[in-house]
């Protein structure tokens, strides 16, 4: 196979397998998978096929809702990663980000022209200040992004908790007070032709997102020496590229990409700073859409689409019975699955010899 | 501080540090064995789920749920990392995105199981997990008494016999000695006739096995019930409490009972003069900046297991 065929058709059989083993978790626990297939559909589009109704935009709206800010954290899961980096920290920079929306938002009187950048400006900073602790600690000292990033997510979690809780002070120890209207991505345009889905202008800083990280990537010097750390280190320091700025850099370009979902989720689906319980995913489900999606920009939309659709379907799935949790076990079956490529292509490449035997087997 | 609190502390720091002892050694298992574990967090949540599980599920019917708990914990530890291992050593995964997808599998997968079986998002609460005890005798020796042997889980005797273990059978026996050359040099391990792919399933099984087992030791002794939360990082915290210790199982016992101090500050802070003041939100952050801190003191001298981590190709030289 070739390596252009292998990118797109090793993360097809991925997701296949993925949802061929979620329906056998549904079926061997006595639920039935058409439902779950029923309700996938719903959350992507509202028709229902079990019950007959129509395209509604409504749940087109909300699954979009979902998708824009796991697109943000696969991008900037995907941007660490190309140059070699596994950054697990995607959750709490989106903390981070959130919390400097938050502050923004509730602090800053001033128009919406100017309110909604600063709020969004502030966001990409947070994310990428603590992005780029990590970063340092990597670079300098060569301490494992991984468990250091995870450490982080903790630790943005509980600061998080205590700088609404004891610096803005809660409403009901869950929520700030709503932000001033300035600082809103909403938009009753967009919601009215949704049907009132809560759907928001946040579509566009991630399509830009998506814009930019292609962009850096492949058409800037410092995307090229970006990626050269991460094929290999040693040959670009030799090359005379700063491998430690790179990997600082690099980091901070993550968390700012995971900055901004935290503002898309605050100031576009919520209108207020929130208490979080726990790890709500969004880092997770991000590196899911940046494997499935190869690390590449267009791969990341329509892999962050499926994740999307995925989770809008999960309160679905849990009014027809199915526990939504199926959704999270589809996923991590999917990147299990892509994790598992060179074993999926053995047994493909054993496949196609087979089926040309004349050519393949001559020459063996 | 005042003494008579320290000595009020240690029996709980005991509690939290079992665990993340347990763990931590599975770790090194695997990792000596050359895979590196990212799953353990994973592995300690499916080990949580399946020990409070079969506890609520026996607790009518026998007193020693709790302990046929910690055996179930311990087995589905190991049915769950035979997922690891196979895609690891068999279909050449990616072993940290390979742990990555199993952590994620993990948190759905209990929740799910947990929807099935109590039709809530959580299992039931179990009525008596692992019971403390004190050691007859043992525990009227003046102030070590009260440290070590009084009102103490025996969880953390497990603990410490595993550490005692562990060192044995790494480096006192064949099968650790051919296990750690593996995590060393595969090839030339392979050269000398060892089965690279059966030491290190044996590395991650085993870690498996003392995962779960810590998992549901966790669960067992300090909460009611098993949620998505009840592990909350542990199993990273056990996997830097292996690079803290220097992948070796003594410095694994200082590094567990380092964090277990932390974690069980948290709970005693308020009775701390000069902690009483800060917010609680400082003591959650505790143990996770102490593990970044801890890393970052040890990072430079690690010494872990040279081929931790990489694909195994067996025509590299």
């Amino acid at each position: 196979m070739t390596t252009r065929k292998e990118k797109i058709v090793l993360p097809l059989i991925a997701v296949l397998l993925g949802f061929v083993l979620g329906s056998l978790i549904v079926a061997f626990t006595g639920r039935s998978p058409l439902a779950m297939y029923a309700a996938i559909v719903k959350g992507f589009s509202g028709i229902d096929i079990l019950n007959g109704q129509p395209l509604n935009s409504r749940y087109i709206g909300e699954f979009i809702i979902q998708a824009m800010p796991i697109i943000l954290t696969g991008l900037s899961f995907a941007f660490a990663s190309r140059t070699g980096l596994f950054s697990i920290g995607a959750e709490g920079q989106l903390m981070i980000g959130s919390l400097s929306a938050t502050t923004v938002a509730l602090l800053v009187r001033a128009p919406t022209v100017i309110h909604l950048p600063l709020v969004l400006l502030a966001a990409i900073l947070g994310g990428a200040l603590w992005g780029a602790i990590p970063g340092f600690l990597k670079a300098r000292y060569n301490v494992h992004e991984v468990v250091v990033t995870i450490m982080m997510n903790y630790i943005a979690l509980h600061f998080n908790n205590f700088v609404i809780l004891h610096i803005f002070g809660s409403v009901d120890r869950v929520k700030t007070a709503p932000f001033p209207t300035t600082a809103l991505l909403k938009s009753p345009f967009l919601e009215s032709i949704t049907r009132n889905s809560r759907l928001n202008w946040g579509f566009i800083p991630v399509i830009l997102a998506l814009l930019i990280f292609a962009f850096i990537i492949n058409k800037t010097t410092f995307g090229y020496s970006l990626r050269a750390v991460g094929y290999n280190k040693e040959a670009a320091r030799y090359a005379g590229m700063k491998v430690n700025r790179n990997i600082i850099a690099s980091m901070a370009i993550a968390g700012a990409f995971a900055g901004l979902a935290g503002a898309v989720i605050t100031v576009g689906t919520f209108n207020f700073g929130r208490v979080i319980q726990s790890a709500e995913g969004y880092g997770f489900d991000g590196i899911a859409v940046a494997l499935v999606g190869g690390n590449e920009a267009f791969g990341i939309l329509l892999a962050g689409m499926l994740f999307g659709g995925l989770k809008a379907a999960q309160p679905l799935m849990q009014s027809q019975g199915i526990p939504r949790e199926i959704a999270g076990i589809i996923q991590a079956s999917i990147v299990l699955f892509v994790a598992m490529k060179f074993g999926i292509k053995m047994v493909l490449d054993k496949f196609e010899r087979k089926q040309a035997p004349t050519t393949e087997g001559d020459r063996v | 501080m005042t003494f008579e609190l320290l000595l009020q502390m240690f029996p709980i720091a005991l509690m939290f540090s079992a665990p993340i002892i347990l763990t931590a050694l599975g770790g090194l298992f695997s990792e000596r064995s050359g895979i590196v574990n990212i799953a353990l967090e994973g592995i300690m949540m499916v080990g949580a789920f399946t020990g409070a599980t079969v506890t609520v599920l026996l607790e009518n019917s026998t007193p020693a749920a709790a302990w046929y708990g910690l055996l179930a914990g311990l087995l589905a530890g190991v049915v769950f990392s035979i997922l690891h291992a196979v895609a690891s050593i068999n279909l050449k995964a990616d072993q940290v995105i390979s742990g990555t997808a199993l952590n994620i599998l993990a948190g759905g997968l209990t929740v799910y199981l947990c929807q099935i079986i109590f039709h809530q998002q959580r299992t039931r609460a179990f009525s008596n997990g692992i019971q403390k005890f004190s050691v007859p005798g043992l525990s009227d020796i003046p102030v070590l008494g009260r440290m070590f042997f009084k009102e103490i889980y025996p969880t953390f005797y497990i603990a410490i016999a595993m550490v005692f273990i562990t060192w044995f059978v790494v480096y006192k026996t064949p099968l650790g000695l051919r296990m750690r050359a593996c995590g060393e040099h595969p090839q030339a391990a392979a050269s000398m006739g060892i089965n690279v792919a059966k030491m290190r399933y044996f590395g991650v099984l085993v870690s498996g096995a003392l995962g779960g087992l810590g998992g549901a030791v966790m669960v067992l002794t300090a909460d009611i019930q098993y949620t998505l939360v009840s592990i909350h990082g542990t199993g990273f915290i056990s996997l830097a409490s292996l690079v803290f210790g220097k992948w070796n199982p003594f410095g694994v016992l200082g590094a567990g009972l380092f964090f277990g101090f932390s974690t069980a500050l948290s709970f005693y802070a308020k009775d701390i003069k000069f902690l009483a003041g800060l917010p609680g939100e400082f003591f959650y952050i505790l143990p996770y900046l102490l593990t970044i801190i801890a890393l970052l003191f040890f990072a430079g001298k690690s010494v872990g297991p040279k081929a931790a981590g990489e694909i195994y190709d067996s025509g590299k030289r």
